[in-house]
């Protein structure tokens, strides 16, 4: 208990200074400490007491030290947890009193009360004196052998402090094979819980270094020690079961039986008041089924009441937690909680973290049933006397439209906030119809009328400055005084503060001036001329360019500033879908609430239960690039997650080999066009191989970099074992352990797309390549197949994931690999393999 | 699964109890904490979420009584199992102290480390039950007056003034004796409902939830069995019907959406004749959580009407009613309505001989505010508040756009709209004479209860 700081920073004016206080209550416990009166005990008491309201204010007590453990020598309990509260604050900083402690409390140890042994022990450990640790051996080796449960339970988990203060003095004394035969036998279930606890730090700390500390970590997944645990589930209390169903959640079962079995057991964890054992659970459920679609959804379906009903019977921040978790499901699996929407209607007290993640679950679960209610309800919310929560509203209006195929009422919806005639509902709104816009330019029509009809005076954010002017830009030709209003906005150039919007202004005045040139001439003139003078470097630059490229030729100026516009068909997702997973992955963790894979914000020693490799996450972070955007005639979006709806998990067995029916679909998410994107940044080599003038922001990522990168030295042929297998499950765990080695994109003969009608052929020739496959999906154009493949001498495995485009007929393959040295060599197999695809 | 450090800051920051278990993370955390709480956005409205990450160290915290009850981690550890044992060390600590706040805590502050030394052990929880922790603390409470409570719980408005409820039990500590010497032989099981409900512009009702607890305290010695039976057409789960489908929700019985149990709760027979059984650990706990979205009777209807009246005057008419038996009346009900944002002043009218309510316009945050003190609120009756508007500016548009929702507060003792109900409460200890004070209390409140306009 370190003096507390904000006490010093706000003293209250009853507070004692100090020193004479101090001085008086030394002479007056040096009194009672030699007294036998009786009622010497209370009076003790109270000086005690006050002793540690000092302490607890921050005020030095350390000198009364020698009187405190004096006065201790009492069987009086209260007098002996104060005095243990009190050495424990002090002894660290104090060596020469710690040897004093250590002789007392040793002492205490043998007490014939087991709580004052337990109290003593518990204090003994928790001194943190490194050259001390010597005297703790004896006290902890009896304390766990102790006939009293109270006394064990201390014990053990004074070994786990000892451990973090010596951790070879531990492991010398031999305590956790002492701790591992207490877990297996003790009757008392919190001795057995402790020594699962310390256990399993210690063993996951010594497992860097030590291959028997390896071996007994893995040792606690066996299958008899986890049935151990589950079928005593209920002797322990609530914290215990978490700690039991986090260890259960790493356990990999045999068979389908096993799995069926342990759901069985803790099916009725889902009933407990506690949302900590609730989650818990769930995120047992859900690992297990990872590999059975169908179970899978079931699991969904029976988790969502549970769930629902902690949301509503805890505090606002157990709610948050929860609904953090629902939030997550939510986004994977949007149908199954579509009827569910209701649930995440904001209610008007509830504090604005909630209302945040329910407005992003509403979005996520939009759709044709349910989007008029929804959009209804968040049209409601634009008139929040919250304005953030109003705007998100809005927003998420927005977003809902963009994943939407039929927008004709959202449209409405959106212009009618134009006339509400609030600032930032105004500019929000705008920000919205834009990228509207983009995607549905059908829409131009109604939006423009109603957007010509704001007065640019009333727009002061920049974003949705910028979102109009672009639209007076693009639409110059519906909106008679855009022209005009243009050449408002840039007589105030050296007014406009944003960089942003005086860029977008340059380019609205280039489009304006090839639609409209003669009203347009004078507006760009003096934009170009006051650009070029601009102090910030991207307008100047882009300023200069403009001038010079008008200079040069109009028509190209034209078609480079106002090419004929393709709608956008997605906008990029701001997470890729690994993350997605990994987070899924890190379920009933602080993974979920910040939305981010632990490796992001914990420092490696402290990431818990979950290991994983760094590399994987890093190669595939995506920037938080929202306005970019993939132009996707080429792709279908297709963005369905392991749960697949029935009409799709129908083509999906037609698709599949039949030795792996079971396996239907990839944990992954396929989101296409994120996957690209991420193919598109991951790296200068994989960049140059996917800019084949698809992307345009690729061409400006490239840059520099167009030339492709020169063809590595063919590599030693690599044999491959043509009987090679590898369980579903196993290849999900390493799929999703290993980094990324390799991405590469190859071209698919004309021949070989027309062999992919039917898919099954592609996954008998790369089994003859002896490359096979264990799960593949998907529909023209677009199909995904997962291959894995095995050095012919040692078990070494590839791991591929293979998408390919038969419209475009490309082939993007990612490779993991366990000897990554090699990956290249795997690559040129797969390559090779794949060219002679239809080939007769 | 372990938290580093535990520790309680009053409102202003102070620290009022500190414990480190693990030395994992450096000092200053708690003044890092309050910063972080206090200044979550610039502009100071956003709420901080319970949970954040300064420097790679995790907080968490939740608010009790207006105290923060923090824990910090630098492990990545399950959010909900800190929040609950965040919220369960309140708990415990209520149980012993009989009341919670700044002061019983400073009196008590030694009790309190002593429990906090038993509840975690270098950040594993050991025990948060009441009962077990019995048995290895020692230090007695020092009990504050009651006349200084703040209420912590839905409970605790048994105490507000209402002369047939025995309103010491909640505030009583789980080892203090009685003044009297002798303890009483009593058990409280309070049915709490929380009702949500959200009417349309039209007064239809687009949303109704109702979320409730059955909350016990027990007093009795010997921790004898109990047995509580419910109503016998109690039915759990709505098959595949859709949650919200009203129409096919007539039929008879009480339906429950869910329903979770405490964990000394045994379901043996619930099954067959809707009874648990339990023996009842010290300290108050859930019994039994249920949620429940089957169509029932809003105890209050609310009609409301904005219009406009000249050029810059407005009228409100807000209409409530109360729908439930003459024999139940309302404690304090509070209505809120947000006014446009241009209105300058707002005059009140009350319906004539009305007695015992209040009206206010509070000017910065444009809120009309309209209290009903209890005695006005028999069951079946109603009553009407105009609002005369008066507007700074001239007003384009559809003001019901800029005005409202109407949201309202209250609590209805005795009253429960699920019709949920415990039939007997049955306690078995041999003794023909043995006959303890058993109380059921029921008590209906409104979550978020909004008249849309």
């Amino acid at each position: 208990m370190p003096p507390p700081a904000a006490s010093s920073r706000y003293p209250s004016p009853s507070q004692p200074s100090g020193k004479s206080e101090v001085t008086d209550l030394k002479s007056q416990l040096r009194q009672l400490a030699g007294s036998r009166a009786p009622g010497v005990d209370d009076s003790k008491r109270d000086l005690f007491k006050k002793v540690i309201s000092y302490m607890t204010i921050g005020i030095d007590v350390s000198s009364v030290f020698g009187e405190m453990v004096m006065c201790s020598a009492t069987s009086d309990i209260v007098l002996k947890k104060m005095c243990y509260l009190y050495v424990g604050n002090y002894a660290k900083g104090n060596p020469d009193l710690s040897l004093l402690t250590i002789n007392f409390l040793q002492r205490d140890c043998k007490d014939e009360d087991p709580m004052i042994r337990g109290l003593a022990l518990r204090s003994l450990c928790s001194l943190r004196v490194p050259n001390l640790v010597e005297y703790l051996l004896g006290p902890l080796g009896s304390g766990l052998k102790d006939n009293n449960s109270y006394v064990r339970t201390i014990a053990v988990t004074g070994v786990l402090k000892l451990y973090h203060i010596s951790a070879s003095t531990c492991i010398d004394a031999e305590f956790p094979a002492t701790l591992k035969s207490l877990m297996l036998h003790d009757s008392d279930a919190q001795v057995v819980a402790n020594c699962l606890a310390a256990l399993q730090e210690i063993w996951s700390l010594e497992a860097s270094h030590s291959e028997e500390a390896c071996r007994e970590k893995e040792s606690l997944l066996s299958k008899p020690l986890i049935y151990y645990f589950l079928n005593r589930i209920k002797e322990f209390n609530e914290w215990a079961q978490c700690l039991i169903l986090e260890l259960a959640v790493k356990y990999v079962p045999s068979d389908s039986n096993d799995i069926f079995d342990i759901m069985n057991l803790l099916e009725d964890r889902l009933q407990h008041a506690n949302g900590a054992v609730v989650l818990a659970t769930v995120k047992v459920f859900l690992q297990l089924t990872l590999s059975m679609t169908d179970v899978h959804q079931q699991v969904y379906e029976r988790i969502k009441s549970p769930l629902l009903t902690l949301v509503s019977s805890g505090s606002p921040e157990q709610s948050y937690a929860i609904l953090s978790h629902l939030h997550l499901l939510v986004v994977r699996a949007p149908f199954i909680f579509a009827s569910d929407y209701k649930h995440f209607y904001c209610q008007y007290n509830e504090p604005s973290y909630v209302k945040k993640l329910k407005l992003e679950m509403l979005t996520a679960i939009a759709n044709e049933s349910n989007t008029y209610e929804i959009v209804t309800e968040l049209c409601e919310y634009a008139a929040n006397v919250d304005i953030e929560i109003a705007r998100e509203s809005i927003r998420a209006v927005g977003k809902i439209a963009l994943q939407q195929y039929d927008v004709n009422a959202i449209v409405d919806r959106l212009l009618q906030f134009l006339e509400m005639e609030k600032d930032y509902v105004t500019a929000e709104t705008l920000v919205l119809v834009k990228d509207l816009l983009r995607k549905h330019p059908q829409w131009s029509h109604d939006c423009i009328s109603v957007v010509g009809g704001i007065s640019s005076k009333n727009i002061q954010e920049p974003k949705a400055k910028a979102a109009l002017i672009w639209m007076l830009g693009e639409y110059a030709q519906d909106m008679s005084d855009a022209p005009y209003i243009l050449e408002n906005l840039i007589e105030n150039w050296e007014e406009e503060h944003s960089a942003e919007v005086r860029l977008h202004l340059l380019t609205a005045a280039m489009k304006c001036f090839f639609k409209r040139a003669p009203e347009t001439q004078k507006a760009l003139g003096i934009a170009l001329a006051a650009g070029i003078a601009d102090f910030h470097q991207d307008v100047h630059d882009r300023a200069l360019f403009y001038y010079r490229v008008l200079q040069y030729d109009v028509h190209v100026a034209e078609s480079v500033v106002s090419p004929p516009q393709q709608a956008v068909s997605a906008f990029a997702d701001t997470q890729s879908s690994e993350i997605k997973d990994r987070i899924f992955d890190e379920f009933n963790s602080l993974s979920v609430i910040y939305q981010k894979p632990s490796y992001m914000f914990t420092d490696k020693e402290h990431r818990g239960p979950f290991e994983f490799s760094e590399e994987l996450g890093s190669t595939s972070i995506t920037p938080e690039v929202s306005s970019d955007i993939v132009p996707a005639q080429q792709f279908e979006a297709n963005d369905k997650d392991l749960l697949l709806s029935t009409d799709e998990k129908d083509d999906n067995k037609g698709l599949s080999s039949n030795n792996c029916s079971a396996y239907t679909a990839p944990y992954e998410s396929s989101n296409i066009s994120s996957q690209m994107q991420e193919l598109a940044i991951s790296g200068p080599a994989a960049s140059a191989t996917t800019t084949q003038s698809s992307f345009d922001f690729d061409d400006l990522l490239g840059l520099g970099l167009s030339a492709a990168p020169a063809p590595t030295p063919s590599p030693p042929l690599l044999k491959l074992n043509p009987r090679a297998s590898l369980d579903p499950r196993a290849f999900q765990q390493k799929w999703r352990q290993l980094p990324i080695s390799l991405t590469q994109e190859y071209s698919v003969n004309p021949q070989g797309i027309a062999a992919l009608t039917v898919p099954q052929s592609l996954i008998k020739h790369m089994q003859s390549h002896s490359i096979h496959c264990i799960a593949s999906g998907g529909q023209s154009p677009n199909f995904k197949f997962f291959f894995f493949a095995q050095k012919e001498a040692e078990p070494s495995d590839y791991l591929t994931e293979c998408i390919i485009n038969s419209s475009s007929a490309k082939a993007q393959i990612k490779v993991k690999a366990d000897d990554q040295s090699t990956s290249q060599a795997f690559a040129t197999v797969f390559e090779t393999a794949l060219s002679k695809f239809g080939m007769p | 699964m372990m938290i580093s450090q535990f520790f309680v800051l009053s409102q202003r920051g102070d620290n009022i109890v500190f414990r480190d278990y693990r030395a994992e993370v450096p000092k200053g955390s708690t003044e890092t904490f309050f910063r972080k709480v206090k200044f979550w956005k610039e502009d100071g409205n956003a709420e901080a979420p319970p949970i954040f990450n300064v420097d790679g160290v995790n907080y968490f915290h939740v608010k009790v009584v207006g105290l923060y009850f923090v824990a910090t981690t630098r492990v990545n550890v399950s959010p909900s199992l800190v929040l609950e044992l965040l919220q369960r060390i309140a708990r415990v600590i209520k149980d012993y102290l009989g009341v919670l706040n700044e002061d019983s805590f400073r009196k008590n502050f030694v009790l309190v480390y002593e429990l906090l030394d038993e509840v975690i052990d270098f950040g594993y929880v050991q025990t948060t039950s009441t009962e077990v922790l019995k048995s290895y603390v020692f230090n007695e409470p020092i009990v504050i007056a009651p006349a200084r409570l703040q209420p912590i719980d839905p409970a605790a408005i048994f105490t507000q003034g209402a002369k047939r409820m025995p309103g010491t039990a909640v505030t009583k500590s789980v080892v203090a004796n009685d003044p009297s010497g002798r303890r009483r032989e009593e058990i409280f099981v309070d049915i709490i409902e929380k009702i949500s409900v959200t009417f349309s512009s039209s007064g239809y009702i687009l949303t109704s939830e109702i979320d409730g607890t059955i909350q016990m305290k027990s007093y009795l010695s010997g921790n004898p069995e109990i047995r509580i039976a419910l109503n016998e057409d109690l039915n759990i789960g709505r098959g595949g019907r859709s949650v919200y489908d009203y129409r096919s929700s007539s039929g008879s019985g009480v339906i429950l959406d869910d329903c979770n149990f405490h964990e000394s709760v045994r379901l043996d027979s619930f099954d067959s004749d809707r009874t648990l059984s339990l023996v009842p650990p010290d300290g108050e706990f859930p019994v039994m959580n249920y949620r429940m979205t089957q169509e029932f009777k809003p105890p209050f209807h609310v009609n409301t009407l904005i219009e406009e009246a000249g050029r810059l005057k407005a009228e409100v008419i807000i209409k409530i009613r109360a729908e439930f038996p003459s024999d139940i009346i309302a404690n304090t009900i509070a209505v809120q309505m947000p006014l446009p944002n241009f209105t300058s002043r707002a005059s009140f009218e009350l319906e004539p001989g009305a007695a015992g309510q209040k009206t206010d316009f509070k000017e910065t945050s444009k809120m009309l505010e309209w209290n009903l003190k209890k005695a006005s609120i028999v069951g079946g009756a109603e009553h009407t508040l105009r609002a005369k508007l008066t507007f700074s500016q001239e007003f384009h548009g559809n003001i019901t756009k800029e005005a409202g929702p109407v949201s309202m507060t209250f609590t209805i003792p005795m009253y429960n709209v699920s019709k949920l109900q415990v039939k007997y409460l049955q306690i078995a200890k041999k003794s023909s004479s043995y006959n303890p004070y058993r109380w059921v209390r029921y008590v209906t409140q409104a979550n978020s209860y909004v008249a849309r306009i």
